[in-house]
């Protein structure tokens, strides 16, 4: 009974994704960009906040999808990240009276350098071990945002209150719409630059070590160097995120970000398609609007509506939304035909 | 002095707890090769069963063994029925298995007993133990009970046959297959074992911490973290390891200044996230080859 | 005779490559035989097919009973014992608990240990080492453990992939020995693949050479032996 052999004959823990099935077709992409657009117009205020969190937690499950479907590493931690990040826009609005807009970049900031420092340790670990290390970083956080120590700053126990922006230039919409054009533009220019950098050099080096990371460590990458980073930008990204999430929900509190929402991210991912980057909209879905759902089916048994929703997607589609999208792409191919 | 005798022997109560949920998670990590993170809520279920056999009438004695026998069959109907279709899937995918067989058996207990704490006899009594107010006859109850599960595994894994074809399945599935062992039917008997080891954990924690559906969300925390302080590989090394984390717990607490209840958490998952870091394969597990 | 082991028309996949391409062949009972060809030609994928480890299609039968649709396991419990291409040991293990193993599916558990005594006389080496984890042996030492291991199982057919593969030539001769000694008085048909092939034509009764998944050459080990053209073209030497 022991790991060592089978470590030896185990498959990589991530499947290999063809670089190129990493992003959507330019077609699908602009149709689901008009969407996106065009869709808040028709709705109400409550259901344009629950698109901006789609957007939201979009972005959370991107920034996991790199790490994982990049560079090979697991996360069931990301929820820790996605504080500091709601904490640091938080307070910085707060008590320093910066502009919400400003204080995005600070929280992806110090998110990079947290993930970075993380994942220096992280480097030893792998596979499961690494899931579990993770994972004790993500139950450990609401206790250390509760810390007495920081009480002046965080608000303990009670959080912090958020005030909610204004539309600037004098433009006539609602708050909701304005958070929501405001994150969309954000959550794009994040979707491009990552697409981007999947497909640079770094973004190779990524996948390199994905697959195999001795013989990427043979062929010259310097692979201590990209896990961290990879951690760092992973880190980073949830950390705009979670800055998004606190100016939208006007609120930050400890047990906002226990490790159900790690895991919930995680979920997110694995419904996605793990390394298919617009898969991460459609985890973001599940996660959001499915407990919902559950909830309507049965309020006394929603976890396990839940519980058998995740069974059914996972059984019919190991491979996330990615294998519906492939299956979707050969029956349009068909037609045209 | 005394102090410090005390914490270490209150540590070790506690860490009797861990102990016993660590060898549970040990158990199915050595047959299925991954962490299982609904294993404390299964191992509440069974102690659902059992309290629900007591309240029709079914005396102590005969409640245990029944509901190691459902919970054992219980964990090979899972493995059957969820696990064993995903068994090529990718890892990740199992992953969110457990994930989802968490919200089930969660939500179902919660349904069918609700969610108001109840209290679970204990066999041992709860005076104090030889004279301390800090270990009381339950706790010890519970050390011996840990250690003489420890000792019985040893055996079964040892001379026994199935256990031998057992770990052989689990070292080397190919190899194992081409001696004739039906590695499949091995792994959902480690689903079933694992699952019966929860259920002694459940059963034995119960009176202490009291039962309810979210009974077991700390506990296997720190049943994860005394595993891997002992070795992923190792059921000694786990059951040290659970001592370990309750002793360590305590007396941080007790001499660590600014160290309350709140930091007690963070602490375990430090230790973690240490011993992964300097030495991944644990106290006493075998070191791991990387893949070439 | 009757044969004992027949395939007809088997062909392996590996996902979408095909690895052998309608192979056809007979063991007769008692018989040694051997399995030639150059790396990559199929030999390993051979042996895998017999036991189920590779998709492939065709029919095998093993006295009389078709193996299409077995399990692994099962085909092994009918008395078919393969000794994998790198030896397949319990590294983790002792050597004694790799033996038991080798065992563990048959239900006269009396005779186990009388075996286990048997395969020390014929592997003295492994006796010495009993209690030793099996991943310390060396190379040689493990190849002897995998052919005593298969033994154990009692097999009516032997399926042995490269058994020389590492060992010394002094130690071949040796192995090769023991496995004529055990064909002989044990009545334990065998198929054997070999890269030392003049060694492996010395010992056995039938060869068939591959090429690429299909037989080019089969007969009497001693006329392909002794046949320039198929020396020079297929075994190289
Ligand atoms: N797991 C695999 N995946 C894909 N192709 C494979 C796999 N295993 C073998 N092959 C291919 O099948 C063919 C036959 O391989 P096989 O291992 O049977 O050769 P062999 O005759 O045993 O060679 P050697 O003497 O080197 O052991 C080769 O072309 C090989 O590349
Ligand atoms: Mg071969």
């Amino acid at each position: 009974m022991s790991a060592a052999e089978e470590v030896i004959t185990k498959a990589p823990a991530v499947e290999a994704v063809p670089k190129r099935g990493m992003t959507l077709g330019l077609g699908a992409s602009l149709v689901m960009l008009a969407a996106l657009i065009i869709g808040p117009l028709f709705l109400k205020n409550f259901i344009i906040f629950q698109m901006t969190m789609l957007l939201i937690y979009g972005l959370a499950v991107l920034a996991l999808n790199i790490l994982t479907g990049g560079s090979g590493q697991f996360s069931l931690g990301q929820s820790a990240f996605y504080a500091v990040g709601a904490y640091t826009s938080a307070i910085l609005m707060e008590h320093a009276g910066v502009n919400y807009a400003l204080t995005l970049p600070v929280a992806g900031l110090i998110c990079f350098g947290f993930g970075f420092a993380f994942g220096q340790p992280a480097l030893r670990l792998s596979g499961i071990y690494l899931a579990l290390a993770t994972f004790a970083l993500a139950v450990a956080m609401p206790q250390l945002l509760k810390l007495g120590f920081f009480e002046h700053w965080t608000g303990g126990v009670q959080g912090l209150v958020v005030t909610k922006p204004d539309p600037p230039f004098g433009l006539t919409m609602s708050q909701d719409m304005w958070l929501y054009y405001f994150t969309l533009a954000i959550s794009l220019g994040i979707y491009i630059a990552s697409v981007n950098l999947l497909r640079s050099r770094s973004g190779r080096a990524f996948m390199a070590i994905r697959d195999n990371e001795i013989a990427a460590s043979a062929m010259g990458v310097d692979v201590a160097l990209y896990k961290t980073l990879a951690f760092g930008v992973s880190a980073g990204v949830t950390g705009v995120a979670g800055g998004l999430g606190a100016i939208a929900v006007q609120f930050v509190a400890p047990d906002s970000y226990t490790v159900t929402l790690a895991i919930s991210l995680f979920v997110g991912m694995v419904i996605g398609g793990v390394g298919w980057l617009p898969g991460s909209i459609v985890g973001s879905a599940f996660i959001i609007f499915v407990p919902n759902i559950a909830e309507h089916i049965s309020k006394g048994l929603s976890g396990a509506v839940f519980g058998v929703l995740l069974f059914l997607a996972i059984f019919l589609v190991p491979h996330g939304a990615r294998q519906v999208a492939i299956v979707a792409e050969q029956l349009v191919r068909k037609l045209k035909k | 002095m005394e102090l410090f005798t005390n914490q270490v022997l209150a540590g070790i109560a506690t860490g009797a707890i861990y102990a016993c949920m660590a060898l549970a998670v040990v158990m199915i990590y050595q047959a299925i090769d991954h962490l299982n993170f609904a294993q404390g809520e299964m191992a509440m279920f069974s102690t659902f069963i059992s309290w629900q056999l007591m309240q029709w009438g079914v005396p102590y004695w005969w409640a245990f063994p029944i509901t190691l026998i459902i919970s054992f069959a219980g964990g090979i109907a899972i493995e059957r029925l969820l696990f064993k279709p995903l068994a090529k899937a990718p890892v990740l995918t199992n992953v969110a298995g457990f994930i989802a067989l968490f919200a089930i058996v969660n939500s179902v207990a919660g349904l069918i007993w609700d969610f108001t704490i109840k209290q679970y006899p204990t066999p041992f009594g709860t005076s104090p133990f030889l004279g301390s107010q800090l270990i009381s006859t339950h706790q010890a109850g519970m050390i011996g009970v840990t250690l003489v599960l420890l000792i019985a595994l040893y055996f079964f894994f040892q001379f026994t046959r199935i256990g031998l074809a057992m770990r052989a399945a689990a070292a080397l599935p190919e190899s194992a297959r081409l001696v004739g062992i039906n590695t499949s039917w091995m792994i959902a008997l480690g689903w079933g074992m694992a699952s019966a080891i929860g259920a002694i954990a459940g059963i034995l924690i119960a009176p202490v911490v009291f039962l309810e559906p979210n009974m077991m969300g700390g506990v296997l925390v720190y049943g994860f973290a005394a595993a891997v302080l002992g070795g992923l590989s190792s059921p000694l090394g786990a059951v040290i390891g659970g001592f370990l984390v309750g002793v360590f717990e305590n007396l941080a607490g007790t001499y660590i200044p600014g160290i309350g209840n709140e930091l007690k958490l963070p602490i375990a998952l430090a230790l973690i996230i240490t011993v992964l870091v300097v030495k991944p394969a644990g106290l006493l597990g075998r070191p791991i080859v990387k893949r070439v | 005779m009757t044969a004992m082991l027949n395939v007809k028309d088997l062909r392996a996949y590996y996902g979408q490559v095909q690895a052998l391409h309608g192979l056809s062949f007979a063991l007769d009972e008692g018989s040694l035989t051997t399995l030639l060809g150059a790396n990559g030609a199929g030999k390993t994928t051979t042996l895998r097919a017999i036991c189920n480890m590779v998709r492939s299609t065709g029919a095998i039968e093993f006295e009389g009973k078709p193996l299409t649709g077995r399990s692994t396991e099962n085909i092994v419990r009918l008395g078919i014992a393969h000794v994998p291409q790198g030896r397949g040991t319990f590294t983790t293990m002792t050597v004694e608990e790799n033996l038991q193993l080798g065992a563990i599916s048959r239900n006269d558990r009396k005779n186990v240990v009388a075996d286990i005594e048997r395969m020390y006389e014929h592997f003295p080496v492994l006796k010495e080492r009993h209690t030793q984890q099996a991943g310390t042996l060396s190379g040689g030492e493990q190849q002897m453990l995998a052919v005593a291991r298969a033994l154990m199982l009692r097999p009516r057919l032997m399926l042995l992939d490269e058994p020389s593969f590492g060992l010394a030539p002094l130690i071949v001769r040796e192995l090769f020995k023991i496995l004529g000694k055990i064909n002989r008085e044990d009545k334990v048909t065998i198929l054997v693949v070999e890269q030392n092939a003049q060694l492996a034509l010395e010992l056995a009764d039938q060869a068939y050479v591959i090429e690429t998944g299909r037989i080019v050459m089969s007969g009497d080990a001693k006329d392909i032996a002794t046949n320039e053209d198929v020396r020079k073209s297929y075994l190289g030497y």
